[in-house]
């Protein structure tokens, strides 16, 4: 690339911010209450969750966070359709593979608390996932080449559970006569607390499937 | 007026890293600048009284995109080690 | 507490636009990446420094959307080194044109 298209680019990229900065900071000024951050604050008694951000995740937008497990699991799919992983790493010594049988533990653990602290502090299915996620890793790096997942039908199980747990939820209570994922206040807490679990699980199991990168051996094509 | 100078300090090292991460050309060093962009991002993120998303973006966002990206960028420092090897 | 807001907001918008232009400038493919991940992170540091109210308590809404960003932009990055991976692996992408 010559130097004058860059500095053409650099140059519209300047004007596209300023344009930003131009419409962001009077719009900041003129701004009016923020009417839905008082209703979701004011409705949270009704969700049984007492950190907001979980209760907007996992209540009021429901269909958002299921849709967002979707993704996960397609970008999964993805990757598994595009064929076998890379070659695994050559197995750690013996001074990685002592701090890996303290870490792992510590990051399971470190997870579930997450998730289940995630109700009334600042945590969730997604942290506690992510830190599964990262025992995968771990693992991974210290030459386990499945990243400490289960053999080929169980990935795909752990896989669909965070969607499937959700659908379920959903549709119970459809056949209860209520809509779709509108949960009743006395099992609210519970009914997040499930598919929280559910999902926790799957974000785990795809992230480090997603690290693992390729379709685990013994899947028929 | 320290809690600004402060603000404004937190800022200026968050571009700073932002700018050497996208402006390195070696592949590792530029995933090692990005995971420094992203943790400080969640420090500024729990300045910003946002915790839980934080916690979400030094686990997922820097932690496992930086460790999918290390995997690659030490791929492509070998390829191109390999490259210059056969020249 | 508006300055505040001002202040993030607009690192969040020249995050999205060095973002934006080491896209459109860097040829390789992992470099592309950063800056996209990059773009990614100024719109959500926009959003975080909206959702900061000074003495009421942050806008919960942002904080979820954020969330599920962050998640949503991992996975892509996820599948995006997978396919740049069996793109060298078929005979290479452009690699060191810039």
């Amino acid at each position: 690339m010559n130097g004058r298209l860059r500095l053409l680019i650099a140059l519209l990229a300047a004007v596209l911010g300023a344009a930003l900065l131009w419409v962001f900071l009077p719009l900041l000024a003129t701004r009016p209450e923020s009417a839905l951050a008082k209703a979701a604050l004011a409705a949270r008694p009704l969700t049984g969750v007492g950190n907001p951000v979980t209760a907007v995740l996992l209540d009021y937008r429901a269909y958002d966070t299921l849709l967002e497990l979707a993704v996960l699991l397609a970008a999964l799919l993805g990757i598994w359709s595009l064929g076998p992983p890379t070659p695994a790493y050559q197995r750690a010594g013996a001074a990685l593979r002592a701090m890996i049988a303290w870490v792992v533990p510590l990051l399971v653990l470190a997870g579930g608390y997450l998730l289940w602290a995630g109700g009334q502090v600042p945590g969730g299915a997604f942290q506690g996932g992510a830190l599964l996620g990262a025992a995968g890793v771990v693992l991974r790096l210290g030459g386990d080449p499945h990243a400490g997942l289960p053999a080929e039908p169980w990935q795909r199980l752990l896989a669909s559970l965070g969607v499937g747990a959700f659908v379920i939820v959903g549709l119970v209570l459809l056949g209860l006569g209520r809509d779709f994922l509108d949960y009743p206040s006395a099992w609210a807490k519970w009914l997040i607390l499930v598919i929280e679990s559910a999902a926790t699980l799957a974000i785990g199991a795809t992230l480090a499937a997603a690290y693992v990168g390729g379709r685990p051996p013994g899947g028929t094509r | 007026m320290t809690l600004l100078l402060f603000d404004l300090v937190l800022i200026a090292t968050l571009l700073t890293l932002a700018v050497a991460a996208l402006n390195s050309a070696e592949p590792r060093r530029a995933v090692m600048l990005f995971i420094a962009f992203g943790l400080w991002l969640a420090l500024i993120w729990a300045r910003l009284r946002a915790p839980d998303v934080a916690l979400a973006e030094a686990a997922i966002g820097a932690g496992l995109g930086g460790a999918l990206m290390l995997a690659a960028a030490r791929r492509a420092a070998r390829r191109r080690e390999d490259d210059e090897a056969q020249r | 507490m508006i300055p505040l807001q001002a202040l993030y907001g607009s690192a969040g918008v020249v995050l999205f636009v060095l973002g934006l232009w080491s896209f459109l400038v860097h040829a390789p493919l992992l470099r592309k990446l950063i800056a996209i991940n990059i773009m990614g992170s100024g719109v959500f540091h926009l959003l975080i420094a909206i959702a900061e109210r000074g003495t009421e308590p942050p806008d919960p809404v942002p904080h979820a959307l954020v969330l599920t960003g962050i998640v949503v932009a991992v996975s892509a990055t996820a599948l995006a080194l997978v396919f740049s991976r069996r793109l060298e692996d078929a005979g290479g992408p452009p690699e060191d044109e810039c």
